[in-house]
């Protein structure tokens, strides 16, 4: 047996191998809980079935869903251009920053009206700014440094970790907060309003699958689509074709710095409704995933995220029926990429068992 | 500062900058064969929980350094099998590869969240650990720091001084004109990663039965990242990574020599600088200029498929 290159990538292997995938890390699952002498179907039934249930659990998942779609949205750019922006996470979390300190200023019983509209406004746009200056900063370094932007957005993000860590420990702290380490709690009229009524998914759900399109809109059907796909084939072929590598560049990681923020701003305002150390469970990394597993397609990558956003979800319903480490989560996570990766060897290549003449020849 | 002060802060540096100074080894040899392996996180996670868990059940310190080699080695065969074998795309099976330790290594290691365990002792040797200001810390160390020295030596000597280094070079740079001369070049990718990976799941084994004798999730604390950076600044030369390691190392001591002068700093803008300096490290030394760095391997994270 061994692998032939296929003339053209097969598309019917673009959609299979992320099932694929699923099935093998769902076998994988299986395994594992039977080796840590668990019976594996009602780990699994809790896991991926449980946690929606009725209408709390679909709200909640698409809460959780909603972080990890704006990020994906903004790192499909990125990706489509080959700028490897690891940084999101980073990015999300100066925007929770910038978002909730903002929010704090305007923290205030007597919020109404249009003042109401203009601090959520703000808080918002700050989350926006801050995700935006985050990324920049890595554009900056790509373009102005030539520093491997990989490095850079992986640096930045523990910086921004650490930031955090000491707004929460300092200038953001409650003062009536029993030393512990997170801001006040933001008053009801800052915070997003439901999509319905007594459930907890808010309208940046909405506004998140909004972008979702316009991103398919932008990708397929407008020049700039097509530049950031270009630049990412062949950086060469773009120069020739007087596309501005550098602008594309600040664009994707603007855009994606700004998406993150945006996503790190809602946490803040919708949710977690405070500034706290956990603010991330690592949307920006596990929107990495998402991206790869749903193809940078964004029908694919609503569907990743649905998935990824049930990890996350049914990691913690683990953790309260059978007290395993919600860590778990992350390991089905690394086992989905691995075996989506490891799949993908069947889009471009064949099987072909040795000295099969005849698929040689047509191959 | 007084002499034992200084003598402390140079034992501390030392003892800082070696997990460092190994995996940022281990990705020196992978990435002259060309083999870009991003998941340096989450193996030394991987090497740093196996070895506090074997540790603390067999009490042996040798099986445990040995388990954590050897959960390195696997984890880099696991990363060749994807980026050799099946021609994945090595960024996306490197990060697939960090999220996945992070998160097994917190799973298997979540039972032993704070339980004690005595660190590798140090040696003293007779005489010269006494010397004044450097004797603790060139002659009082533990045994895997000298087992660094000695790695860090021989992967100097081979990668620069001997054939074998010139045939990973070739591999590194030009996978095809390897392949032509008959160098089995996936077969010896496999290998650095394997190799590149046992290392690092060494340093992951320094930090937590040496640096650190505890286990807690995500201890390695961006290690991993750091000495992928590590290498680009010393512009893929055994004697740059090693220097960049220690000096990093001392960095990351920073705080402690703060405290003494008696500075006080909130602590989590102290964890920031080690980040800190290596972007600025990253911006001087990147750019075009005097202090650019030698360029990466070009055939770096470039997978090779033999069409004959």
């Amino acid at each position: 047996m061994q692998l032939q290159k296929r003339a053209k990538p097969a598309r019917h292997m673009l959609w299979l191998a992320p099932v694929l995938a699923i099935m093998l890390t769902l076998l994988t699952g299986t395994a594992l809980f039977a080796a840590l002498g668990l019976s594996p179907l009602p780990v699994l039934k809790a896991f991926f079935v449980d946690p929606v249930r009725d209408a709390y659990g679909v709200s909640e998942l698409l809460l959780k869903v909603t972080p990890l779609l704006l990020c994906a949205t903004g790192l499909s750019l990125c990706f489509r251009a080959r700028v490897w922006n690891i940084g999101a996470e980073g990015q999300f979390l100066l925007g929770s920053l910038c978002g909730g300190a903002v929010a704090l200023w305007f923290n205030d019983e007597n919020l109404a009206g249009s003042a109401r509209i203009g601090a959520v406004g703000a808080a918002v746009a700050a989350g926006i700014a801050g995700g935006m200056f985050w990324a920049g900063l890595v554009a900056l370094l790509r373009h102005r440094f030539n520093c491997s932007e990989i490095l850079t957005s992986i640096m930045l993000n523990y910086v921004a970790l650490n930031l955090l860590l000491w707004a929460v420990h300092g200038p953001l702290k409650d003062p009536d907060g029993f030393s512990f380490p997170e801001s006040a709690l933001l008053v009801d009229a800052l915070l997003l309003p439901s999509v319905v009524d007594g459930y907890r998914t808010h309208v940046g759900f909405v506004l998140a699958l909004l972008l979702l399109v316009a991103l398919g809109v932008i990708g397929s059907r407008t020049l700039l689509g097509f530049q950031l796909r270009v630049v990412g084939e062949s950086a060469a072929a773009a120069r020739y074709a007087g596309f501005h590598e550098g602008r594309l560049l600040w664009l994707v990681l603007l855009a994606c710095g700004g998406l993150a923020g945006l996503a790190g701003a809602f946490e803040v305002l919708g949710p977690v409704g405070q500034v706290t150390p956990h603010l991330s469970s690592g949307y920006g990394f596990a929107a990495i995933i998402v991206v790869f597993l749903g193809r940078g397609h964004p029908l694919g990558i609503l569907l990743a995220a649905l998935l990824q956003a049930l990890t996350f979800i049914g990691g913690e319903n683990l953790q309260i029926e059978f007290g395993l480490p919600k860590s778990i989560a992350f390991i089905f996570q690394g086992l989905l990429l691995f075996y989506l990766l490891a799949a993908d060897v069947l889009v471009n290549y064949r099987l072909v068992i040795s000295g099969d003449s005849v698929a040689q020849v047509q191959g | 500062m007084d002499a034992t002060l200084i003598a402390d802060l140079l034992y501390t540096a030392l003892r800082a900058g070696t997990p460092l100074a190994l995996c940022a080894l281990g990705v020196l040899i992978a990435e002259r064969a060309g083999v870009l392996n991003l998941g340096q996180e989450g193996i030394m996670l991987m090497g740093a929980v196996t070895g506090f868990v074997v540790c603390t059940e067999t009490g042996s310190y040798s099986l445990g350094v040995l388990a954590s080699t050897g959960v390195g080695a696997s984890m880099g065969l696991l990363f060749a099998g994807l980026t050799q074998g099946l021609y994945a795309n090595p960024v996306a099976s490197g990060l697939a590869l960090a999220v996945f330790g992070s998160g097994l290594s917190t799973f298997i290691g979540s039972d032993y969240v704070g339980s004690p365990l005595a660190g590798i002792p140090s040696l003293t040797i007779p005489w010269l650990s006494k010397l004044p200001l450097i004797g603790k810390a060139l002659f009082g160390q533990d045994p895997l720091l000298y087992l660094a020295w000695t790695l860090a030596l021989v992967t100097g000597l081979v990668l620069h001084r001997s054939r074998h280094g010139l045939v990973l070079t070739a591999v590194g740079e030009n996978p095809e004109v390897a392949h032509r001369l008959g160098i089995r070049v996936a077969l010896l990718r496999t290998l650095t990663a394997c190799i590149g990976a046992a290392m690092t799941g060494l340093g992951g084994a320094y930090l937590s039965l040496v640096y650190t004798p505890l286990w807690t999730a995500e201890m390695s604390a961006g290690r991993g990242w750091i000495a992928l950076a590590m290498v680009v600044l010393a512009g893929w030369r055994t004697g740059g990574v090693v220097a960049a390691s220690y000096l990093f190392g001392f960095f990351s001591i920073f705080n402690l020599l703060m405290q003494d002068m008696g500075w006080s700093m909130s602590p989590n803008l102290l964890a920031m600088t080690p980040y800190v300096f290596c972007l600025l490290a990253l911006i001087i030394l990147s750019g075009k200029g005097r202090f650019s760095a030698r360029r990466a391997p070009t055939a770096l994270g470039q997978n090779f498929h033999a069409e004959s």
